[in-house]
């Protein structure tokens, strides 16, 4: 026999629809979202060529985010280059490809946990202070104070924000991957006991100049993803501490995601030009 | 009666300006004349903000002329600094639309927007002072907003006149806003809105917060604000002794929530010194701050 439907006891079609309407909601506020990051981000993009950006604006910017960011960005670095060192040795050591250690360690580093790692900790510095800034920014009203004096406040401190991160964070990626080769190096030779000459020389076999720069290249990407998802966060950041706290948490969870999507469509674009209109491919790194 | 005078004075100044009243009145020397007024400083028409499916301005006609000061006053939530912000477009209204001096904010591209937002100051609730820069950075920002070249000199003494004008000496210029008390704050904010030389200046509850002897200071530099600078003012207040001290003229709103379908939210618009002989018992519940029928609705809203 059919159960009887009453609001307390609804049949499984009214929980199907219930869930297909969460779902609903919950797919359209994503697209929502997109929509409007997307504008916002096209919105960066006019201003940044209708109206030189003021100097004194970027040099504020280039110091908080890049020169600011740079010992931890060094320290990640190194760990990273000596984690890899840790984590790959008895591997290659038990298949008595120990010497090889450097082409492993070197190509994992410049091409794809550098700039990702570089990228998530710069997200979690460096994003979460923007969110947390513009936010405040906002809701102590000198968002609206500044739209009132004449500036566009997507030019006077978007803008900034978003050059210094396209430029400063493949910089910073630079140094967390000297830094990681460093490490690893240091890890590799001195505490495991590989040879420094076949260490350094794999590492030169297997690294091309075309890896370090699809690393840089990515990294162009995750600056300017950080720096958009911060920003929108920020000015549209909900009243109150607890409205900053989210706009933080939520720009560094974005980014994050962003990342590692963008890591994997810029992967693949830049494996099929490496392969089709260059002619390079894999490398074997042992 | 002297203001009243004055106030027609000044609109008489119509230069070739459009005709937009046409009221004949005996002048001060016993001629009539046909009062001939520029266009209002500033202008809503039919104006409504709607913020999740929920009115809080709705259908609001008002005009603001020039060397008038007006207070905006009503209870809390009923949409005082909505309109405050509508008026210089930080809001875009749902419907209906905002006139400063006669043109249209809706059809302004970007950057006239920006033009016309420099010709208006506004003095935000807490300030609003940039955290980042020191007081004498945020005074001298509208002023490099109007004009970049500027020279340092030019600018520090500008600063320092306008913080002698707040009762401020210039050695706060240094300081961080941060280190600053309330008041102290305010009467910044005060000065940088006037950095500019605006001709409508906007103050958003401008007493609120501060003790009785500072209040009457922020009063004091509002009336200066129109003496001396022949600056338009919208005051946005529940402060009815601020009100009645610096404002021509007072505009009450009502919340939309409260409304009938008909009704007009603006309860009152008329003289300062008038609004105590209201007939309506909304605008003398809040004039005597009689609190009277809402504490009956909220007792029957328990009781419920």
């Amino acid at each position: 026999m059919a159960q009887e439907w009453t609001a307390e006891n609804p049949t499984l079609l009214d929980r199907l629809i219930g869930v297909a309407g969460s779902i609903g909601k919950s797919l359209n506020d994503r697209i929502v979202y997109a929509g409007r990051l997307a504008a916002f981000s096209l919105s960066t993009i006019y201003w940044l060529f209708a109206r030189p950006v003021n100097k004194s604006t970027l040099m504020a910017a280039c110091y908080r985010i890049g020169v600011q960011s740079l010992p931890v960005i060094m320290l990640t670095g190194t760990f990273i280059g000596m984690v890899l060192a840790v984590q790959t040795h008895p591997q290659f050591k038990a298949v008595g490809l120990e010497s090889r250690l450097g082409a492993a360690i070197n190509l994992s580093l410049v091409k794809e946990l550098g700039p990702v790692l570089a990228a998530t900790m710069l997200a979690g510095r460096v994003g979460s202070a923007i969110a947390a800034e513009l936010g405040t920014m906002r809701v102590t009203e000198q968002i609206d104070a500044l739209s009132s004096m004449g500036p566009n406040p997507i030019h006077y401190l978007v803008v900034p924000r978003f050059i210094i991160c396209l430029v400063m964070i493949p910089g910073l990626t630079i140094m967390a991957d000297a830094m990681g080769v460093l490490g690893g190096a240091f890890f590799s030779i001195k505490l495991l006991g590989v040879d420094w000459g076949y260490y350094w020389e794999y590492s030169r076999n297997a690294v091309a100049l075309y890896d370090v720069f699809a690393g840089m290249f990515k990294s162009v990407f995750f600056g300017g993803a950080i720096a958009l998802i911060s920003c929108y966060q920020g000015f549209n950041c909900d009243a109150g501490a607890e409205g900053v706290g989210k706009a933080s948490t939520k720009s560094f969870v974005v980014s994050f995601v962003m990342i590692l999507l963008l890591d994997l469509i810029l992967g693949i674009f830049l494996d099929k030009i490496n392969v089709v209109w260059l002619g390079g491919g894999p490398r074997a790194v042992v | 009666m002297a203001d009243e005078e004055d106030r027609k004075e000044t609109e008489l100044e119509t230069g070739g300006e459009p005709v937009w009243e046409g009221q004949v009145y005996t002048s001060a020397d016993g001629t009539r004349r046909v009062l001939r007024r520029r266009p209002p400083v500033l202008e809503v028409r039919d104006l409504c903000v709607e913020f999740d499916d929920r009115y809080v301005l709705r259908d609001i006609n008002l005009k603001v002329f020039k060397g008038e000061t007006l207070a905006i006053i009503g209870e809390s939530g009923c949409g005082k600094t909505v309109f405050l912000k509508t008026a210089i477009r930080l809001i875009a209204p749902t419907e209906g639309s905002v006139l400063f001096s006669g043109i249209d904010l809706e059809e302004l591209n970007g950057r006239q927007l920006s033009e016309v937002r420099t010709r208006i100051g506004f003095v935000f609730q807490q300030a609003a002072l940039f955290d980042s820069m020191s007081i004498g950075e945020n005074i001298a920002f509208p002023i490099l907003q109007t004009n970049p070249r500027t020279p340092r000199s030019e600018l520090q003494d500008r600063v320092a006149e306008l913080l002698f004008e707040v009762g401020m000496t210039p050695d706060v210029a240094d300081r961080m806003p941060v280190e600053l008390s309330g008041g102290m704050r305010k009467r910044v904010g005060f000065a940088r809105a006037l950095a500019a030389e605006p001709e409508l200046m906007l103050y958003d509850e401008p007493t609120t917060g501060l003790d009785p002897i500072m209040s009457d200071v922020i009063n004091e530099l509002m009336i200066r604000a129109r003496d001396n600078h022949k600056v338009t003012g919208i005051v946005v207040t529940h402060d009815m002794k601020s009100a009645k001290k610096v404002a021509n003229r007072i505009v009450m709103f009502y919340p939309v929530s409260r409304l009938e379908e008909d009704e007009s939210q603006i309860v009152y618009d008329g003289p300062a010194g008038e609004i105590d002989n209201s007939k309506d018992k909304r605008v003398t519940q809040f004039v005597e701050g009689l609190a009277g029928e809402r504490l009956m609705e909220m007792t029957q809203a328990r009781d419920a």
